[in-house]
């Protein structure tokens, strides 16, 4: 493999993995303060129709990605309200968004359907970018790959050295506790689920707006779902999920670029790679820890304050 | 409360009920059935392009229905739910429909039904398909000229015989004008998934392609193409808009003749259970204009265009060597018969992969 | 402002059925609007969404063939949720009941092993088949949790993937029809490999009299036997079920097992019954929508019968309605989401007083 070759895969992987990563980061958030959503794919699809209608309007990709965030998070309080106002079963509730953003994001993309705009545009430093092997990689790429890893790095700093996150935590293991301590779990909770829509709306509105410069209902095509099995495969850690979306994303790219080189492997086995891959994880992190100490003690469950 | 408004809204909508049926009576409805949405801007949307020509061509003669995004093995009701709402013809646009429409015909035999890609047929069941392979042929001899590299890159979807004869006819295109050529064919195992689709065709520029081909629906190889400044071919419909600089031609599937016959064919009482798999030649492909390419190669491309619509071309024309090198047999006399491109699961002599399964 | 929670001592039967029903018309409400804004009439709407599709036998049969799989699915995973295991893969364990099922049903397709004792035997091993391998694949994440402590949530649903892409290369490649062209699908089974229909030339299938017997056999377990005070006190009182010498762990495998052959056998009835061969994917996602059945019936038996029955209404209704008015499809997709937020809600307020309170809180 030429070392052109080698910069191209390695640039396509990130691109693959970036809407998994930011996705998985939000969802990460809120599964540390004990919810989990499994309304993604549906805040996703809304960010990317959304996002994508407001930079086509704009004309700016900026206020396009603003837009996409804004809408992950209109459904993500929706969510909230249901699952921390109401303590309505958080599996149900995140269901029910899924298809209600489907169905949502259908109908009011339904004017921006084959129309397209350009890409987002990608960091040129000059000298830097044009460097062999890790100029594009490191300096030429597109901004939401920096806010990418910018957001995972700001919390990966929140959830371990902040008392705020310390408070998240605690929310998330034992809410009752935390209540007792005088935290404001609903409260906590609310805003973790919030900072997830906003990041599967970006998640979404990297697809319309960087990835595949277009509107098309389904194009996240079950990212959302791959999502939340990457916070159990990064074990609830933000920068495991870097590694964790690199390695989906690169599973996905490599089987591409394996045929393209025509090396022969079964395309269902390649795509199951990363499902099993997070089976083992979970295993060897059990057996590791005993009874699942890595999961959010208190994740999934509701939680109605005493009296 | 609520009972005054149940009460109004129940009147408003028998009489408006009634009213719609009584304009029916003298029309002839018909039904089209889905697999994708009709914004898919790929096969639905072609469909339904040509279910819209032919409501304007036959106009207050008939009525149009159609349901989008019905999955295929859910689609029996849905088939089933336009043949019981008066529908008297009904097309059934994907392959997998197959099944649910031969079912549903059984117990509607005075209900017209036609399904498409299919090979089954009753005697109420038509079939219908595109010879897309034609235009396939014509695209294989553009890259064949307009290729650097000698590398071209193919997206495809599942190795279904379509698409097989599709690479297989691209590639007998492109060795009739540049016999070194290579293809490399990479599976995305999806219709329709724009990232990976766009993954795929990535995967293929970096392997040194410089001219994509696709046979999966959505606009993103080819936008990928553009953006690495290559080339590439628009799937179904015309995607110049999506990329401009980039787009040679695109193999158009025009069914608006075809509805437009067979719809008038059974207002006339002349339907029959038929088998249509026309080509250029019936206008149910079409060459987008041809674009981004010299003058010499465009008359060539037209050239060849004209000669397969008038017969005077076949892609499939004998000899056709397989990858070992071994004539296929000629049932055709002249060329392949339909039976044998219909069930095509084998590569051509140049084609260096193997067909998965 | 927050909301304030406060539990309601007992539940009475008024706010249980008229709750539900109010979300019912709140959603239409909502729904009457959307249709309103794209332009069509909402009466007219909700004629063809809601009460035409009850109005004719061949649509109420319908909506009782799509509410088949949902039921069926929905009663086994009440068995997990009420003892507060969460087996959210049932869609996976539907595909392999499927797969496993619709395997016997190629082999024996051409009157294959059928000899001299005929054809009688092949539905039956066919249902038994699909409810064994439901529950086997369900004991994976059952086995790992108890032997592990894995998060059934996340393996289930892992499974899911894992079971479709099974099913997607075998049908394209072991189980092909070798006389199909190639294209992706079984051959179409025998009619001894066929559910029978509950009336000639309907599309009424003996599955739907197996959901109707799956929820009377719920109903009866819940309500009368040990096991299913068993299953209600682990998790109304996990603690106490401990004092009562319970075992969780056998508790587990045994609700999975449940779910698994339950939804094991809704994937062969839709194999057998509805589809009659194996194709590539084999659910318009039944295992997930049953989830949200089994919440809005509120893990009761009836309940869900009843939940399962609204459900395939909104399918049916939204594709009358995009025949009879013209309606897109993302719009039934959208309306279901609200209605299912809308009874989720109502469920909350059946359980709860719920206030606002102005200023911030906990």
């Amino acid at each position: 493999m030429s070392p052109q070759v080698f910069e191209l895969v390695l640039l396509t992987i990130v691109t693959a993995s970036m809407p998994l990563m930011i996705a998985a980061l939000g969802e990460l958030v809120a599964e540390r303060a004990g919810v989990l959503n499994l309304g993604v794919e549906g805040m996703m699809i809304m960010g990317a129709a959304i996002g994508f209608a407001a930079a086509y309007l704009s004309g700016s990709p900026f206020i396009g990605a603003l837009a996409g965030i804004a809408a992950g998070m209109a459904m993500a309080a929706l969510f909230g309200l249901l699952t921390i106002g109401l303590a309505i079963n958080q599996v149900a509730a995140g269901l029910a968004l899924t298809i209600f953003g489907v169905g949502l994001s259908g109908l009011l993309g339904s004017d921006f359907v084959g129309l397209k705009r350009e890409g987002s545009p990608h960091l040129y430093v000059p000298g830097l970018s044009d460097l062999p092997l890790i100029g594009k990689l490191v300096f030429g790429e597109d901004g939401f790959v920096y806010a990418g890893f910018l957001l995972v790095a700001l919390a990966a700093l929140f959830l371990g050295r902040s008392r705020a996150g310390l408070a998240l935590r605690a929310v998330g293991d034992n809410p009752h506790s935390a209540h007792a301590l005088g935290l404001p779990v609903r409260r906590t909770r609310f805003l973790a689920v919030l900072f997830g829509g906003a990041c599967a709306g970006l998640a979404g509105a990297y697809l319309s707006l960087a990835y595949t410069p277009f509107w098309s209902p389904g194009m996240t095509a079950g990212r959302g779902w791959i999502a939340l099995a990457l916070v159990v495969f990064a074990s609830w850690r933000p920068w495991r999920v870097v590694l964790g979306a690199l390695l989906f994303g690169g599973a996905t790219v490599l089987q591409l670029h394996a045929q393209a080189a025509s090396l022969g492997l079964p395309g269902q086995l390649m795509s199951a790679v990363p499902y099993l891959a997070t089976i083992l994880a979970l295993m060897a992190l059990s057996a590791g820890t005993r009874r699942n100490a890595a999961a959010p003690a208190a994740l999934g469950q509701t939680f109605v304050a005493p009296r | 409360m609520l009972d005054s408004t149940t009460k109004l809204a129940l009147a408003g909508a028998i009489a408006l009920g009634m009213a719609t049926g009584a304009m029916a009576a003298d029309k002839l409805k018909t039904g089209f059935v889905y697999v994708g949405p009709v914004g898919d801007f790929g096969y639905s949307y072609q469909h339904d392009q040509g279910r819209i020509a032919m409501q304007k061509a036959l106009g207050d003669a008939v009525e149009s229905t159609f349901l989008e995004s019905i999955p295929e093995n859910d689609s029996e009701r849905s088939i089933e739910q336009l043949a019981r709402t008066g529908h008297q013809l009904i097309f059934t646009t994907s392959f997998g429909f197959m099944e649910p429409t031969l079912k549903v015909a059984k117990k509607f035999p005075n209900i017209k039904f036609e399904h498409a890609t299919g090979y089954k047929r009753a005697d109420n069941v038509a079939t219908y398909s595109a010879k897309f392979h034609e235009g396939r042929y014509i695209i294989g001899q553009i890259a064949g000229k307009m290729t650097k590299s000698n590398i071209i890159g193919y997206v495809a979807s599942f190795p279904i015989p379509e698409v097989v004869s599709g690479i297989n006819a691209f590639m007998l295109g492109a060795q009739s004008v540049n016999p070194g050529i290579k293809v490399k064919i990479v599976w995305a195992n999806t219709w329709f998934d724009p990232g990976k689709e766009a993954d795929a065709a990535k995967a293929l520029l970096a392997q040194g392609a410089d001219i994509i081909s696709q046979h999966t629906d959505s606009a993103a190889p080819l936008q990928e193409a553009e953006k690495a400044g290559k080339l590439g071919f628009g799937q179904a419909s015309d995607m110049s808009r999506f990329a401009p600089k980039a787009q040679l031609t695109s193999i158009i599937d025009d069914w608006s003749g075809y509805y437009t016959g067979r719809v008038k064919a059974a207002l006339d009482g002349t339907w029959k259970a038929t088998d249509t798999w026309g080509g250029l030649g019936a206008k149910m492909v079409v060459m987008a204009p041809f674009a981004n390419m010299p003058d010499e190669v465009k008359a060539m491309a037209q050239q060849t265009t004209a000669d397969i619509a008038s017969g005077k071309l076949n892609p499939f024309k004998c000899p056709v060597l397989d990858q070992a090198g071994k004539a296929a047999e000629c049932k055709g006399g002249t060329a392949l018969d339909d039976g044998q491109i219909l069930g095509m699961n084998w590569y051509v002599k140049g084609i260096d992969d193997k067909v998965p399964q | 402002m927050r909301i304030d929670l406060e539990p309601r001592a007992g539940r009475s039967l008024a706010l249980d059925i008229g709750a539900p029903a109010g979300a019912l018309a709140f959603a239409i409400l909502l729904g009457g609007i959307v249709v309103w804004l794209l332009g069509k009439s909402p009466a007219q709407a909700f004629m063809v969404y809601f009460v035409q599709p009850l109005m004719e036998g061949w649509s109420l049969q319908e909506v009782a063939v799509k509410a088949c799989p949902l039921v069926l699915i929905a009663v086994g995973l009440s068995f997990c949720y009420r003892a507060n295991v969460w087996n959210i893969g049932a869609e996976g364990q539907f595909v392999i009941g499927g797969l496993c099922g619709g395997w016997l049903g190629v082999v024996t397709h051409g009157g294959a092993g059928q000899g001299a004792i005929g054809g009688w035997w092949i539905v039956p091993a066919m249902l038994l088949l699909g409810a064994l391998g439901g529950a086997l694949y369900a004991m994976l994440p059952a086995l790992l949790r108890v032997w592990l402590g894995v998060s059934e949530i996340l393996t289930s649903l892992m499974l899911v993937y894992i079971a479709e892409l099974g099913l997607d290369y075998l049908v394209r490649g072991a189980l092909r029809d070798p006389k199909g062209f190639n294209f992706p699908q079984s051959v179409t089974f025998d009619d001894a490999a066929r559910l029978p229909f509950l009336a000639e030339g309907e599309r009424l299938h003996a599955g739907v009299a197996l959901a109707l017997l799956a929820v009377a056999a719920a109903a009866f377990v819940f309500a009368r036997s040990r096991f299913g005070f068993e299953v209600r006190l682990v998790g109304e009182a996990p603690r106490a079920a401990r004092f009562a010498g319970f075992s969780d762990a056998r508790l587990t495998i045994a609700v999975f097992a449940i779910s698994g052959a339950l939804a094991g056998l809704a994937g062969i009835c839709e194999v057998s019954g509805q589809i009659g061969q194996l194709v590539p994917t084999i659910s318009p996602g039944y295992g997930f929508t049953a989830i949200i059945v089994a919440f809005l019936g509120r893990l009761s038996p009836f309940g869900i019968l009843l939940a399962g029955l609204v459900l395939a209404l909104t399918y049916i209704g939204g594709e009358a309605a995009q025949v009879a008015l013209k309606l897109p499809n993302d719009m039934t997709r959208a309306f279901q989401g609200i209605l299912l937020m809308c009874v989720l809600m109502a469920d909350a307020a059946a359980r709860y007083k719920i206030r606002l309170v102005s200023g911030s809180g906990a």
